[in-house]
């Protein structure tokens, strides 16, 4: 996955103002810039609540309430695991103590190398878990070597 | 071969496919048949639910449509080798697909489309009988349509199972410049995937059905409120939405109806929270999603403060079929209050997991053991969870319970949005239910203490029993917790915590006697 541009507050203003038209911009705005920065930078938070006439508290707490969105810039990989119950029932909790001991991968920690792996809730693919998503991408039957080779695989690229 | 028609054959493009592989088979397919020279037309279809033989492949012959798998790439060239295209015989072939045995007893109504279809070819959904519902309801008045929703008996498949004809009523008899139909499309429930399977298998059933919808109540513009997990279903319902602008179905005039409605896909951001209605319009307004207290009801104060319709995308996707059938042909299937069919998703450990639409009344255990095969694992059955991270969970013994809102309620279990997740004996019901104040302390809003205080409250005293700490004291500061959640509570997420947990305890009291665990290395 390519990496992102390095924020810039002019094209965040441009992207800002191409949606603030619409009916609860709020999030449509934090979603275009994550998507195009990776991430939604704390200087975009006056540039947001001018464009919606809110104020600057308002707009910092949406983007604090939703799990969604960063703060920094994201490592050049981001695997999301499902370790909600349908997963557990197929291992999802022994796969991260797995991870942890023998790859020295640790879910919701550092970033290994330049990949993190973040615990996110179902992905709507109860029936093949354990599942990830990297990169955007459904992974399904998932095992913790895979999850370490996706962690690798960026590591020797970057 | 001669260079007539190509042979149509159909890899699914539906995200839990594309996670075992469906992308890398859809390329071998191309590629093999270029190298030989075969006339073949892929078609990227949604999933008929058979989830455990995807990819599933499928060939159109003139017997029918004859289905393989689970395929891999490296299968494709022996397949082909085998006579593919033609239907021949190959170990990984399963034989005419509508006679497999999962499809055959299913009765398909909301899902009649998935997986037969190109899901967003508007020709393939007029020639399976899209937009005939939207058709007739054009006819009618708003009163007519709204009086065949109530005739039908749907009750709201997002998890309250609220009759959707007495919503609409409301939102309908309410004066007011603007009114909103919202499709709650978060499907949070671990163990769901009917919505996402759904959009990616038959888009413009959903927009046909909130098209209803808007012209049933006189709404001009709506809104899917989708969770952002779904990148796939994303890319789907927004492609399907601007394909249905263009051919004039939605937009500023319905099919040339002269009504307008406006349709929008929104993303959600990760919280689990954003389920819960209320919760979900104050994320759509772009605030924080914290809940609202009710009344005032969405359907009279609802987005933007104007009257709205807030229905679970299954609840819209039956409209159609009730429109075009027929109230009362819906309500002929189920029983007692429970009427029509339900999508039940089957997963977790479990052998044969899927999608399988049925008349409510079907027993849990037809459904696990007959078709879902038992667990995958091979090892008994422990605990099955019914509806979600907020429903119970119930024993091995517990299965005969037929599929229905009113049997479940009376166990103290829920139906949900219809999610069943299989455990096996290997589970450990207390650590079960330290997920669940878990889950509930990481996803609350945060507006009363009961939830917010209590859920963390609740991590804090299962860690105590599990590591076998005064558990007599603790179970019943546990039990007084729980009853606290349960009563004093805003909305269901505090409300309905205490059920997986108490269940557990009830259910599975041994699990809070076993000898303590060392401590965890953490
Ligand atoms: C915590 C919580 C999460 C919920 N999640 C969903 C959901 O993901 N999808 C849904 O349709 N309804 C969900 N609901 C139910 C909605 O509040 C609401 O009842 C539903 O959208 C109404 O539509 P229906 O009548 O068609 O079911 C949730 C409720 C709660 C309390
Ligand atoms: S019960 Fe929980 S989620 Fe519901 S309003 Fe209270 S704090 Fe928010
Ligand atoms: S519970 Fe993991 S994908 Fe649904």
């Amino acid at each position: 996955m390519a990496g992102y541009p390095v924020w810039n507050q002019e094209a965040a203003r441009s992207i800002i103002a191409g949606l603030a038209h619409l009916e609860g911009a709020t999030l449509p705005i934090l979603h275009a810039l994550q998507d195009e920065f990776g991430h939604v930078d704390p200087q975009a938070v006056p540039l947001i609540a001018e464009a919606l006439n809110l104020s600057r508290a308002e707009v910092h707490g949406a983007i604090t309430f939703y799990h969604d969105f960063r703060t920094a810039p994201p490592p050049r990989r981001v695997i999301k695991l499902c370790r909600a119950e349908a997963c557990q029932s197929l291992g999802c909790e022994a796969m991260v103590e797995e991870l942890a001991e023998t790859h020295g991968i640790v879910v919701d920690g550092e970033p290994a190398g330049d990949a993190v792996v973040e615990t996110v809730y179902c992905l709507g693919n109860c029936a093949l878990g354990p599942s990830a998503l990297v990169d955007g991408e459904l992974i399904g039957r998932v095992d913790a070597a895979r999850i370490a080779g996706l962690c690798q695989q960026e590591r020797a690229q970057s | 071969m001669s260079a007539a028609a190509a042979i149509r054959i159909f890899v699914p493009v539906d995200a839990a496919a594309l996670s075992v592989g469906a992308e890398a088979v859809a390329e071998a397919i191309a590629r093999e048949a270029a190298n030989r020279a075969l006339p073949v037309e892929i078609v990227r279809n949604g999933s008929r639910g058979m989830l455990w033989l995807e990819p599933l492949v499928e060939v159109e012959t003139p017997q029918g449509r004859v289905a393989y798998g689970p395929v891999a790439a490296k299968d494709v060239p022996g397949l082909i080798e085998a006579g593919l295209v033609e239907g021949g015989a190959h170990p990984l072939r399963l034989g005419p697909t509508d006679e497999l045995d999962w499809m055959k007893r299913q009765q398909r109504l909301t899902f009649a489309r998935v997986g037969i279809t190109d899901p967003l070819s508007i020709a393939d959904y007029r020639a399976h009988g899209g937009f005939a519902g939207l058709q007739k309801a054009l006819a009618l008045t708003g009163a007519e349509i709204v009086q065949a929703i109530k005739a039908s008996g749907l009750r709201g498949r997002g998890g309250a199972g609220f009759p959707t004809g007495i919503k609409w009523q409301t939102v309908h008899d309410a004066a007011a410049d603007q009114k909103y139909i919202v499709c709650n499309a978060d499907e949070g429930d671990s163990g769901t995937f009917a919505d996402r399977m759904l959009f990616e298998g038959d888009p413009y059933l959903v927009i046909e059905g909130m098209a209803i919808a808007a012209v049933a109540v006189g709404a001009t513009r709506g809104y899917i409120y989708l969770r952002s997990e779904y990148p796939h279903a994303h890319r789907t319902l927004q492609r399907a939405i601007l394909k249905a602008e263009a051919a004039g179905l939605i937009g500023a005039s319905i099919l040339g109806s002269g009504h307008a409605f406006h349709l929008e896909v929104r993303l959600g951001a990760g919280a689990y929270i954003c389920g819960e209605e209320t919760s979900l319009l104050e994320s759509l307004e772009g605030k924080r999603a914290i809940v609202r207290a009710k009344p005032p009801l969405p359907a009279l104060q609802g987005l933007f403060g104007k009257p709205t319709v807030v229905n679970n995308v299954l609840s819209f996707a039956a409209v159609p079929w009730i429109m075009d059938h027929g109230a009362q042909a819906y309500a002929d299937y189920g029983l007692g209050r429970s009427r029509g069919t339900l999508p039940v998703q089957l997963g977790g450990n479990v052998k044969r997991g899927g999608l399988i639409e049925l008349a409510f009344g079907i027993s849990l255990r037809e459904i696990i053991e007959d078709m879902g095969g038992g667990t995958l694992s091979g090892r008994p059955i422990r605990a099955v969870q019914v509806g979600g991270p907020l429903g119970a969970y119930l024993t091995a013994g517990q299965l005969d319970v037929k599929m229905d809102y009113e049997a479940l309620a009376a166990m103290r279990a829920m139906l949900g949005h219809g999610g069943i997740v299989v455990f096996d004996d290997t589970v450990d019901m207390a650590k079960q239910a330290r997920f669940a104040f878990q889950f509930c302390a990481k996803e609350s809003c945060g507006k009363c203490t009961p939830c917010r205080v209590g859920a963390t409250r609740g991590v804090e005293v299962m860690d105590r029993i599990i590591a076998d700490v005064e558990r007599p004291k603790n179970i019943a500061v546990l039990r007084d917790l729980a009853k606290l959640m349960t009563d004093a509570s805003l909305c269901a997420m505090g409300n309905l915590t205490p059920m997986p947990v108490m269940s557990a305890l009830n259910h599975f009291p041994e699990d809070f006697d076993r000898p303590p665990l060392p401590l965890a290395a953490e």
